[in-house]
């Protein structure tokens, strides 16, 4: 199966069909792939015989970590989404990546930032609800000439409890128990979202949130961005010069603000004041 | 099954690309991503009228290549800085080399570890030095150590504390208990300096070289890249000398095989007396091939007898039980 996300094409092939069937429902709305995709993603056995006797999904592809851990079959679609990511995050030279999420408003963008955890995902999709236009939930992409942002709308990864908080509408994935994350959930993005995947926006505010905390603001200096944000790139060395240009343009020229949140509500809350 | 005859074929022939279609370019560039030949693809390749994706394909390649060339370099200055003090000669090996020295086979190569050769002599304070500026053990295992200092032509591999890059350094190009045994000596005494406080192996020896890589170390995994090294330095260097070198090395068999490989496979030139086809060549030209489209590799019976062959050749045989003995237990613990 071949599809298309922002500028990135890719073409994912498995041993099994169930994979591939969830795939096609989940990126039913997205374009075809290119005719010579970017990426090649495989879900393969970890052993011939594993295809049969307990089904255990290896993730390859043109980038692989040795350390990969296999998943169940039950989860392969959670390992199609970690394969995706993981071509992505290793193969992608054609601009600047942070691992981070990005929604847009007004033609100016809000990326956030922060650890696994930190609450990008939930916080990217709560406010694509409230009428912003989600940019991408994993991996924001940086123009390395003119510091815009491309869109890479996948499908948001949900966990726990963000998954009953943002229920309701929208194309949902099947509900994944008992990953290594916990209960996972993808969310499609929507229409506006998706219509939208080619249309750059340029940075207008970098947020450093975290959940859990008591509600407090802090301006952060260039430079705490600057190194914050080279550990949150994949590619920030392998890119020289140009990631370096990006990267230093994008903190010198957009305010940052670390955040902390104890809940979703305040968080919003907190974005509209600081956004103005 | 297609394989990788696919890749070979570009790469000798790059307008033979004109006739793929979508599904044709996808193989070619999946299975040279698979086999480390991405850069040396876009460099081919560049020129040509292509697709628009292809072309965006190859020009992330062909970056890539750029920045791992950058990067190897910089670690070899890095590491010349460091060894400079012994006054001892820093030879470069394999992908660095050719990148330092501007040759055809390190046009858009992806260069990893970076391969040094020192005299045995040096070898003691070459490890203290690196110790000292900044690089440290990979594999902190007691046996893993005393392998590679007992059985291989290499200290155990070092990595750099804040650069990440490994480090390894070779007092010759084949294990000691190998039954090829190199001339160490003339190696070194032959090496050309680059005036930059580097060294590369002469152009005979560094034939040589790339076909006992290939050869007669190793599973013949990545064996299209060292394959195309071979090629590559048999075309820039021409063939002349070669076999004095390859007989001084006890190599002319693994010399002659790799230069019939290449000749079959990218039409390479070289003497009428290399190119007769033995019972082996077949299964080496299946077994550096076995790669299909979707970048898998394929013909598990072929590559797991290489597999067996590689252990068999680096040591005799009751060696060779006892490590394969120790890894298994280690596994198992």
């Amino acid at each position: 199966m071949k599809v298309r996300v922002g500028p990135a094409s890719f073409r994912v092939g498995s041993a099994w069909s169930q994979p591939l069937a969830q795939l096609r429902a989940l990126y039913a709305d997205y374009p075809p792939g290119d005719s010579v995709p970017d990426f090649t993603v495989r879900l393969e056995p970890t052993r011939p015989w594993r295809r049969w006797v307990r089904p255990s999904v290896a993730i390859a592809g043109d980038y692989m970590l040795p350390e990969a851990a296999p998943l169940p079959l039950a989860h392969a679609l959670l390992a199609a989404e970690m394969a995706m990511n993981l071509q992505v995050a290793l193969g992608w030279r054609r601009h600047l990546l942070l691992h981070a999420a990005a929604v847009e408003k007004d033609g100016r963008a809000l990326v956030m930032t922060g650890e696994s955890g930190a609450g990008k995902s939930t916080l990217a999709a709560m406010l694509m609800r409230r009428g912003w236009r989600l940019l991408g939930d994993e991996f924001a992409l940086v123009d390395l000439h003119n510091g815009s942002l491309h869109p890479f709308p996948r499908p948001i990864s949900l966990k726990n409890d963000s998954i009953a908080a943002l229920a309701g509408e929208g194309r949902w994935g099947p509900e994944l128990v008992g990953t290594p994350k916990g209960t996972i959930r993808h969310l499609v993005p929507d229409a506006l979202a998706l219509a939208g995947m080619n249309r750059q926006a340029m940075p207008a505010m970098l947020l450093f949130p975290r959940y859990g905390f008591a509600p407090a603001t802090r301006a952060v200096p260039a430079s705490e961005a600057f190194v914050r944000l080279t550990a949150a790139s994949t590619n920030y060395a392998n890119l020289g010069e140009p990631g370096f240009r990006a990267l230093t343009r994008l903190v010198r020229e957009v305010p940052t603000v670390a955040v902390d949140y104890p809940d979703g509500a305040s968080a919003l809350a907190m974005v509209d004041e600081i956004w103005g | 099954m297609t394989d990788a005859r696919l890749l070979a074929a570009a790469l000798r022939n790059p307008a033979s690309t004109t006739a793929l279609d979508g599904e044709g370019w996808t193989a070619l560039l999946t299975m040279a991503r698979a086999e480390q030949l991405a850069g040396t693809l876009a460099w081919r390749l560049a020129g040509l009228p292509l697709p628009a994706e292809v072309q965006d394909w190859l020009a992330d390649a062909q970056a890539g290549a750029v920045q791992a060339r950058r990067t190897a370099l910089w670690e070899a200055e890095m590491a010349r800085r460091v060894l400079a003090p012994l006054g001892t000669p820093l030879i470069m090996l394999k992908g660095t080399a050719y990148a330092a020295a501007g040759l055809m086979a390190g046009q858009g190569r992806q260069i990893g570890d970076l391969d040094l050769l020192v005299s045995r002599d040096q070898l003691a304070a070459v490890e203290r030095a690196l110790l000292g500026g900044g690089w440290e053990w990979v594999k902190p295992d007691a046996y893993d150590d005393h392998y590679y200092r007992t059985w291989m032509h290499e200290l155990p591999p070092l990595i750099h504390r804040e650069r990440d890059r490994m480090i390894d350094v070779h007092h010759t190009i084949l294990p000691p208990t190998a039954r090829p045994s190199p001339d160490a000596a003339a190696l070194v005494a032959s090496a050309e300096p680059l005036g930059n406080g580097l060294s590369i192996l002469s152009h005979a020896d560094m034939v040589v070289h790339a076909a006992a890589h290939l050869l007669a170390d190793g599973d013949l995994a990545g064996g299209l890249r060292n394959l195309w090294d071979v090629h590559c330095l048999l075309t820039e260097f021409g063939g002349e000398g070669v076999d004095e070198r390859a007989v001084c090395h006890g190599l002319l068999p693994q010399v002659m095989r790799a230069g019939r490989q290449a000749h079959a496979l990218f039409g390479t030139e070289v003497p009428e007396s290399w190119r007769k086809w033995d019972s082996l060549d077949r299964l080496i030209q299946r077994r550096v091939l076995a790669r299909d489209g979707w970048g898998r590799a394929v013909r598990p019976a072929t590559r797991a007898a290489f597999y067996v062959r590689s252990h068999w050749l680096r040591m005799p045989p009751g060696l060779l039980a006892r490590h394969l003995w120790i890894k298994w237990r280690r596994g198992r613990a």
